[in-house]
């Protein structure tokens, strides 16, 4: 039988701003030491009250006018209730039914929506106890929902890459995904061909740290959805995960339960409002985008296509580029790619998937590592240097914390 | 007898060197040695007041004076559990911007005063550390939920205290303990570091000995703080000093449904109180409000909404003793609040609660288009009997029907004594719009000072 795939997208941007977005601590945690980077306010202590940060407020709409989308000039902030131990006040605080930003669109997709929120702290998972670090509760994170407008992985990447291209020329975070700067939640369901209305099923897809990983993770669940419908059964409602090693998802859980967030307007901070000037001294501000960039280097500079794309997809590369805006400059950044030095050759996705394993065969260094031997860390990474040659080691270190930090079998 | 001091006074005598502060602390802690153990106002006693005391800069605004303040702001080195279990012998990290403020100003922290538990009631019966006594007849309750910071003022147990009022928490066991109780408006003093009941009544105030007592506090205690976004920006009078100034004749208005609700010989005091306000100048004039029995399921619904979320982070994970140490009240009142936030009866509960509200704010902003101030006594009647809390779940919204409309519209208002009936307080009130906090001060002072 032959299916159309439905594929929506949520991304999660974790923004770069200096202090978090409720309070003063700083908003970069990543390599940090547990639980410095804290405050009453982001610790959840009694009588601690959320003040907004006005810069990530100012990048969400930015990012939302970036993204084609319409400002609600009145917004507010709204307490999503829920437990978890890595959510300190018991409640997040999110936006409900008045987000900064909605119905854009980017690629002829459309955007549902662009909010604003604070970020979890980071539970670590160890053999007989599970500690909280806290440097990442309330990091401003930006969440945005796309329409289920998707048909393949091939565009559902494309759209993704010009995602973090944009928010990289805004640079109002690292959208790096190894690092969880950037984060991909897929809701993937197929349909016949013929049938007009959506699937009464969907499969969310979490945890996938890669462009690489998410389109195999999509391509793998287009298969396993059809030959299941095929077979004259409806896939199971679930969260999946993807396994790099197998490079298959994962089903996580099943029993979707239905949470009832409990929604209301969070006291604490009043409404927002904003003027149209002001939306438009925003708007004003905004640098060139990817899609203007690549336009500006086929017509104005006459190179290729295919290295516009290259080039406005990486604004440190395009900044270098217009320092000496020459087909030759184009030649030369383009070859340098990736750069000559011998380390960097091995590749993040080479690094993490050895460093999984590395990490998978020596339990009693991860565990040292969780206990506070730091001196373990230069362990690990030889062993991933043992079998892939001379890496970057800070990255190699990263990536390894990395690993080690979201080995949550539940979320992260 | 430094203890039964007025704030004015004992600042005055302390400037002229009449007697210094430590001996003033002596002799509130006499006080409470002597008395506390019948009344029950205090949680903890600060074991440092007195070498604080030693070291009082009396050259600031409230340097020595010692005063008490309600458990549920935060302070650093003596425990504040908001007389819950759940948090016994919780020590702060950090200070509440109040206390952090009273302290710059050189007052000295007493000591912390009971209250019902997590500010949940109107009666302070139910502390989790047992009940507070009304002083002028301990078979009587001081009111709630700053119970005990009222009781202490009323027992001179201290000069002058701080509370917290969410919807008569203040006003009323001023009213009961026939002490000055004076909520400011939401929004002019700030909620940093004081445990939250509904974050949007939320107003911490004083309850003091006299009018100008609780002008002199509130200058030190109001104003922005950049760590609640709901303090308002506005800058603060000078309240103390406009006290000294003329008052111009005000149009006051009376509300004909909130004497309805009062007790007949309660209401007869406050009638008597209202022409002595009329003797001195003031138009008074009767009129209608919206019925204060509509604010009771508002406040209901608002407050319990607010209270489920803001209790869900006490679970006992990273601080204080689990969730089997919350009392009932505070069971039933997350469990109602969750219940009216969740999906399918949000519309009916919050959002409705939310339009009634929004009525009543506008129902007062089109009445102080006619009147400066309303008249608006905190209590239907004097001080009830200690057990009347007890078995009553809807015993505080009942009691605190008078205060609960203005409270939800985040007015200002203060609660003075107009007579006792049986050697029990009465209490006569005024509010007045949004931010109006001088020409109320000054409208209850010019009262105060002609009785
Ligand atoms: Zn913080």
């Amino acid at each position: 039988m032959s299916y159309t795939p439905v594929i929506g997208f949520e991304v999660h941007i974790e923004l770069s701003t200096a202090s978090k977005m409720f309070c003063g601590c700083p908003a970069d945690h990543f390599g940090r030491s547990p639980n410095t980077q804290t405050c009453p306010v982001c610790l959840g202590l009694p009588g601690a009250l959320p003040v907004p940060n006005s810069k990530a407020i100012e990048w969400c709409v930015k990012l939302g006018l970036a993204l084609g989308c319409q400002i609600n000039l009145t917004s507010k902030f709204d307490r999503k209730n829920y437990f978890y131990p890595d959510l300190p006040k018991g409640f997040q605080i999110s936006q409900y039914d008045l987000p900064f930003c909605h119905n854009g669109n980017l690629l002829g997709r459309q955007i549902t929506r662009v909010h604003l929120e604070e970020d979890t702290g980071k539970l670590l998972h160890q053999k007989n106890q599970t500690l909280i670090d806290f440097n990442r509760s309330g990091v401003p994170l930006v969440e945005i929902v796309t329409a289920p407008d998707f048909t393949s992985s091939d565009e559902s990447s494309e759209f993704l890459k010009e995602v973090q291209a944009i928010v990289r020329a805004l640079n109002i975070s690292t959208a790096d995904m190894e690092k969880g700067s950037m984060r991909l939640e897929a809701n993937i369901s197929v349909k016949r061909v013929e049938d007009p209305n959506l699937p009464g099923y969907k499969v969310e897809i979490k945890n996938v740290n890669s462009f690489r990983f998410i389109k195999k993770a999509i391509d793998f669940e287009i298969t396993r959805q059809s030959k299941i419908l095929d077979s004259g059964l409806i896939p199971a409602q679930e969260t999946r995960g993807f396994s790099e090693s197998k490079g298959e998802t994962v089903s996580q859980r099943t029993k979707e339960e239905a949470n009832d967030y409990r929604y209301f307007p969070e006291p604490d901070i009043p409404p927002l409002q904003f003027t149209e000037d002001q939306i438009e001294t925003w708007r004003s501000d905004i640098p060139p985008l990817p899609s203007q960039i690549r336009r500006d280097l086929m017509t104005k500079f006459s190179l290729t296509e295919n290295y516009a794309r290259i080039i406005a997809a990486d604004a440190q590369m395009y900044r270098e580029f217009l320092k000496s805006p020459t087909k030759t400059t184009a030649d030369s950044l383009i070859n340098k790619r990736p750069p000559t030095s011998k380390p960097v050759l091995v590749s993040t996705e080479k690094i993490s998937s050895i460093a999984r394993a590395v990490v998978a065969a020596n339990p009693k260094a991860v565990s040292d590592l969780k206990a506070g031997k730091q001196q373990v860390m230069f362990f690990l990474i030889g062993q991933v240097k043992k079998e892939l040659g001379p890496v970057d080691i800070p990255l190699t270190g990263k990536v390894i914390s990395r690993i080690i930090d979201t080995d949550d079998p539940i979320r992260n | 007898m430094l203890n039964k001091l007025t704030l004015t006074q004992a600042l005055t005598g302390l400037k002229k060197k009449e007697f210094s502060s430590p001996e003033l602390v002596q002799a509130c802690l006499n006080e409470i040695e002597k008395e506390d153990s019948k009344i029950h106002a205090f949680l903890h006693i600060n074991p440092n007041a007195l070498s604080q005391a030693q070291k009082a800069d009396i050259n600031l605004p409230l340097g020595g004076i010692p005063i008490a303040v309600k458990d549920n702001f935060l302070t650093m080195g003596l425990p504040t559990t908001a007389a819950s279990k759940v948090l016994q012998g919780y020590l702060p990290h950090y200070e509440s911007t109040v206390t952090r403020t009273l302290k710059s100003a050189g007052a000295i922290i007493i000591g912390k005063t009971n209250m019902d538990a997590w500010a949940h009631g109107s009666s302070t019966e139910t502390s989790d550390y047992g009940p507070t006594l009304n002083p002028h007849n301990t078979d009587y309750l001081p009111g709630g939920s700053s119970g005990g910071s009222a009781a202490a003022v009323a027992a001179h147990m201290c000069i002058a205290a701080i509370g917290s009022e969410t919807a008569g928490s203040i006003r009323l066991p001023a009213a009961w303990c026939g002490v000055v109780g004076f909520k400011p408006s939401y929004g002019r003093v700030s909620r940093y570091g004081v445990i939250a009941m509904a974050s949007s009544t939320d107003s911490p105030g004083p309850l003091t000995k006299s009018v100008a007592d609780s002008a002199l506090l509130t200058q030190i205690i109001a104003g922005h703080d950049p760590y609640d976004a709901t303090t308002s920006p506005l800058p603060t009078p000078d309240y103390h000093r406009h006290l000294q100034q003329p008052l111009k004749h005000l149009k006051i208005g009376l509300p004909k449904e909130y004497l309805e609700v009062m007790q007949p010989q309660s209401r007869d005091l406050v009638l008597q109180a209202v022409k002595k306000m009329a003797s001195l100048g003031h138009t008074i004039e009767e009129t209608s409000l919206i019925h204060p029995k509509y604010s009771i399921g508002v406040y209901t619904i608002i407050q319990r909404s607010e209270v489920s979320s803001n209790l869900a982070r006490y679970d006992g994970i990273r601080y204080g003793l689990d969730r089997s140490h919350f009392s009932d009240e505070a069971k039933r009142r997350i469990m109602l609040g969750t219940y009216a936030l969740s999906s399918g009866y949000y519309d009916q509960y919050y959002t409705r609660a939310q339009k009634v509200r929004t009525l009543i704010i506008q129902d007062f902003h089109s009445s102080f288009q006619k009147y400066d101030l309303l008249i608006d006594p905190a209590s239907p009647g004097p001080a009830l009997k200690l057990g009347a809390a007890a078995n009553d779940p809807m015993f505080g919204e009942m009691q605190d029907i008078l205060v609960e409309p203005s409270s939800i519209a985040g007015l200002t208002g203060i609660s003075l004594s107009c007579g006792q009936i049986n050697g029990l307080p009465v209490s006569f009130g005024l509010i007045g719009p949004q931010f109006s906090e001088s020409l109320v001060l000054q409208a209850a002072h010019a009262y105060e000072s002609a009785i």
